[in-house]
């Protein structure tokens, strides 16, 4: 009987392999990407650059953390050249690991807002996220909804469905409240608004807009984006679900809706550096800018584009104003907080 | 080292001690240091494998405090009991489901036995984390099923209850329902390997199915079942996705919580350390039942078995027993995704859909025989060679099964990261050139870490099917002439097909489903149907998701009935047709 498990054949089958998965990577006017986002949220656009510009788009796309991991440890040698997240916490936390380099660009710094970059040029925000309140239009009145603050009130005791505090936005969504009033307040705030949640939290954003609009709970938290991906869903019953539900824009007279970013920043041994910032102009360049408002309902970072018809249903809200940077700073903080308050 | 007859008067003292003096130093030498090439071998396979759960370790080293304070004095007790009510609940679960259906469809003939032999396999091929997000959109307060209930009953929230899917209880369950499969499969290979003559002398001897069962059968499966539950109890230790999703906070949780929230790698490090540590008393306790009794058959060719047949009410019983687990854990997850896939494919599927298949499948083919080969190198020298070392070795290279995929990725990536620095700094300093990286960010690290994680799968795989083979065997073969390595070849691997088949397929099915390695360690434009799967599924586009999940699956189902197969051929006292 001949073996299957020879040395030999097992090596020769290795090496085919090797050869067929080996994807092709072009050695010159190339530009590689480490990137947060998803595949589908970013591919179409570095398709368009490649198409306009020439230069070829490599990408590998995974968790901000770990690839901020995989960065920090290929260290002088990484073959990245960018690195894109979809939260400016984890763009701070790439900034003061050093991973990342200074870009000085005019059209960058004329394109986006002070508030959504980091001070000195390390990294730029690329789209908008805004959380704002989500509630069931046939049992909440609009005038009973004011500030994030007003929810821990009594009044919605068992009312409220919120994601896990592992989540990222609420973290971050934290972090900014900590920023704003202090960490004592946040807490007190936070306890508030555990004893009014209507079941443990779970599930992700689009879940907790379902369990409103089902009649579980009355409001929740959740980004636009979802909301917008729902109302724009092939899914019958989520377009339903999402015609049952409204936004509301809270902080209106204070310090406004929580906003996060997506961005990116260079690294700091880019070997592409100039295609790498000729990129990132690219996706805050007017084309980009609208392509994220349109497909994925973000709302663009350049104030001059305008946002998808979708958002613009939902009516203009006062962004805050707090440089996101900040976000990341206090996010550990802010997981303490959620700890202490029992947000599990 | 070669010895000289009469020592000269200027040798050490150390060499020449007398034995009494030295009785422990010598023992030590004998039981421990004595390596020959075999031990050498296999030692160092074994602690390369073991390389990324040691990186942990070393990153538990340093000192931390105020993280540690804080995670005591809130989440921490409810880590530690989550974590074990998960591990217990679907250690139980999976034996309860995979158990009754290994003894049924091995003993017995009943209506469905050929088609639920391979088909309660398929849940294996389903990830875990799919699932949870199929249940749940048909079991959570908007799915359809309770808001058919609210309209027929005109309830509302506060007028029933109903169990919440996305809670620990139903961690337990969706986990037990896709993990079963291997307490099944491990169950029924021991099942149907039992010598025939035994049951039969049972039998004879005024043995009832029942007492056969629980008195005979059960008894000599039992190194089976405990490493089938270990195995998933381990898998259930390292699951992220569904734990994650339903807001159950387990160590896995945790780790991540630590790590990304508090951007504190070292505190991660440490309860990942921790993690080992529930591994470690699980491995404990499974070596020790295993090491209180042998399990060698006696005889071999009997006679073609007779299957009981079981008519009536008991057969439909039978046939019962066997379809539920494959009617939750298989028949309605992926109807709910074919319904998916349907309406979606045309707008997901395109022509990258194809690489993404053969991504996939060479990629789980590579890893599955890399780790069958190591598997049987670590097996087999460990049968050679039975001292502490080299089995502290082979035991240490299991640990990774436990872990979330995401940290053995990570304990790949910082050593290779390192020897490609180290190399590159060398090449520099010596040749004036950068060898830049040259295992990080390539398939090679991939499969290392597909190997370093699901190395136990084959092992204890491998492992079972040797200690099947008596130690008689190897003594003739040598004394005929054979060297090991011959016995290896001419005497155990043929014996092993079927183990051998079985670690093969396991680890195809496992790295097909893989996520947070190959995220994490993948090169650029590399993509498999797992990865495309979880990136639609984390946007929360599930439907969208469900043309590669069900891809995937159907990956699967190829080796798991080629599997079934293969054990019911092996099966001894069967005579395959010819």
């Amino acid at each position: 009987m001949s073996n299957p498990l020879k040395p030999s054949t097992i090596l020769s089958a290795f090496c085919l392999l090797s050869s067929l998965l080996a994807p092709p990577v072009l050695a010159s006017g190339e530009v590689n990407i480490y990137s947060a986002r998803k595949e589908d949220l970013i591919k179409p656009l570095l398709d368009d650059f490649s198409r306009q510009t020439g230069i070829a788009v490599n990408l590998v796309t995974g968790k901000e953390e770990a690839l901020l991991q995989r960065l920090q440890s290929e260290g002088a040698n990484t073959p990245a050249d960018m690195l894109l997240t979809t939260d400016a916490g984890r763009l701070s936390a790439a900034r003061k690991a050093g991973v990342l380099q200074a870009v000085k660009s005019e059209a960058l710094t004329a394109r986006i807002p002070a508030s959504y970059r980091d001070p000195e040029g390390y990294w730029y925000g690329l789209s908008v996220r805004a959380r704002p309140i989500i509630y069931a239009r046939d049992r909440v009145r609009p005038a009973d909804l004011s500030t994030y603050e007003n929810l821990a009130d009594p009044k919605w005791k068992g009312r409220i469905c919120v994601r896990s505090s592992d989540s990222v936005y609420n973290q971050s969504l934290v972090a900014g409240l900590i920023s704003h009033q202090g960490e004592a307040r946040t807490e007190a705030w936070a306890k508030g608004l555990v004893a009014n949640f209507a079941r443990p939290p779970a599930g992700g954003d689009r879940d907790q807009i379902k369990a409103v609009a089902a009649g579980e709970c009355d409001v929740t938290l959740a980004n636009t984006y979802y909301l917008g991906g729902m109302v724009n869903s092939s899914d019958e019953a989520e377009k339903q679900a999402a015609a049952k539900v409204a936004v509301f824009w809270p902080d209106a007279q204070t310090t406004g809706v929580h906003v996060n970013v997506s961005g990116a920043g260079i690294t700091a041994h880019a070997r592409n550096r100039d295609n790498a910032v000729r990129l990132l102009e690219f996706l805050a360049g007017d084309s980009a800018q609208r392509w994220y408002a349109e497909t994925n309902n973000e709302y663009p970072v350049n104030p001059a584009i305008p946002p998808s018809a979708t958002l613009k249903a939902w009516g203009e809200f006062k962004a805050d104003t707090l440089n996101v940077a900040k976000l990341g700073e206090l996010n550990a903080t802010a997981v303490q907080v959620m700890d202490r308050a029992g947000w599990k | 080292m070669t010895v000289s007859p009469e020592p000269e008067a200027s040798t050490p003292p150390v060499t020449t001690l007398p034995a009494a003096g030295n009785g422990l130093l010598r023992w030590l030498r004998a039981r421990w240091l004595g390596l020959d090439r075999w031990s050498l071998l296999v030692v160092g396979v074994a602690l390369l494998l073991a390389l990324p759960v040691l990186t942990v370790f070393v990153a538990a080293l340093q000192p931390t405090g105020a993280v540690w304070r804080h995670l005591a004095a809130t989440v921490l007790t409810d880590y530690v009991r989550d974590s074990m009510l998960l591990m217990l609940g679907v250690g139980a679960g999976a034996l309860l489901i995979g158990v009754p259906a290994a003894w049924l469809t091995s003993i017995y003939e009943f209506p469905g036995r050929r088609l639920f032999e391979w088909a309660l396999l398929l849940p294996m091929a389903i990830p875990a984390y799919i699932i949870a997000y199929t249940y749940t959109g048909l079991l959570d307060f908007a799915g359809p099923l309770q808001t058919a209930l609210r309209q027929w009953f005109h309830w509302t929230r506060q007028d029933y209850w109903f169990p919440e899917i996305r809670s620990l209880p139903g961690a337990v369950v969706m986990l037990a329902l896709v993990l079963y499969p291997y307490v099944y499969l491990l169950a029924r290979a021991a099942f149907l390997d039992q010598s025939v003559a035994v049951l039969e002398v049972s039998r004879t001897l005024g043995a009832g199915p029942w007492r056969r069962f629980f008195a005979v059968s059960l008894p000599m499966a039992r190194p089976a079942l405990i490493a089938g539950v270990s195995l998933v109890q381990m898998e259930a230790l390292a699951d992220y996705g569904t734990v994650q999703y339903f807001g159950v906070g387990t160590f896995t949780t945790g780790i991540f919580r630590v790590w990304y929230g508090m951007n504190d790698s070292t505190a991660a490090a440490q309860l990942a350390a921790l993690l080992l540590l529930f591994v470690f008393a699980l491995l404990l306790f499974e070596r020790l039942s295993r090491r209180r009794a042998r399990f060698h058959h006696i005889g071999n060719r009997q006679y073609r078995p007779q299957r009981l047949p079981l008519a009536g009410p008991a057969g439909w019983l039978a046939t019962g027993t066997c379809l539920l687990p494959l009617l939750f854990g298989f028949l309605i997850p992926a109807g709910q995704l074919t319904a998916w896939a349907l309406r979606t494919a045309p707008r997901v599927v395109d022509g990258r859909f194809l690489q993404l298949l053969v991504n996939s499948l060479l990629l789980a083919l590579g890893a599955a025989l890399l780790a069958l080969a190591l598997a049987v190198l670590l097996g087999y020298g460990q049968r050679l060679r039975p001292r502490p070392l080299v089995r502290l070795a082979v035991w240490s290279a299991g640990l990774g099964y436990a872990v979330p995929g995401t940290v053995v990725a990570i304990g790949v990536m910082l050593p290779f990261a390192a020897l490609d620095r180290s190399v590159d700094a060398w090449a520099r300093e010596w040749l004036g050139l950068s060898t830049g990286l040259l295992l990080s960010g390539t398939l090679t690290a991939l499969l290392f870490a597909y190997c370093a994680r699901f190395l136990p799968v084959a092992l204890h795989s491998v492992e079972a099917g040797l200690t099947r083979i008596r130690p008689s065997m190897d003594d003739a073969a040598r004394s005929l002439g054979s060297t090991p390595r011959g016995v290896l070849w001419r005497v155990h691997i043929p014996m092993l097909r079927g183990s051998l088949l079985t670690a093969v397929l396991l680890v195809f099915v496992d790295v097909l489903k893989e996520l947070p390695a190959t995220l994490i360690l993948r090169p650029f434009n590399f993509n498999t149907l797992a990865v495309r799967t979880y990136e639609l599924a984390s946007d929360e586009r599930l439907a969208d998701s469900a043309s590669f999940a069900l891809a995937v699956v159907l990956a699967g189902i190829g080796p798991v009935i080629l599997l079934s197969r293969a054990i019911g051929r092996a099966r001894p006292g069967y005579d395959p047709v010819p």
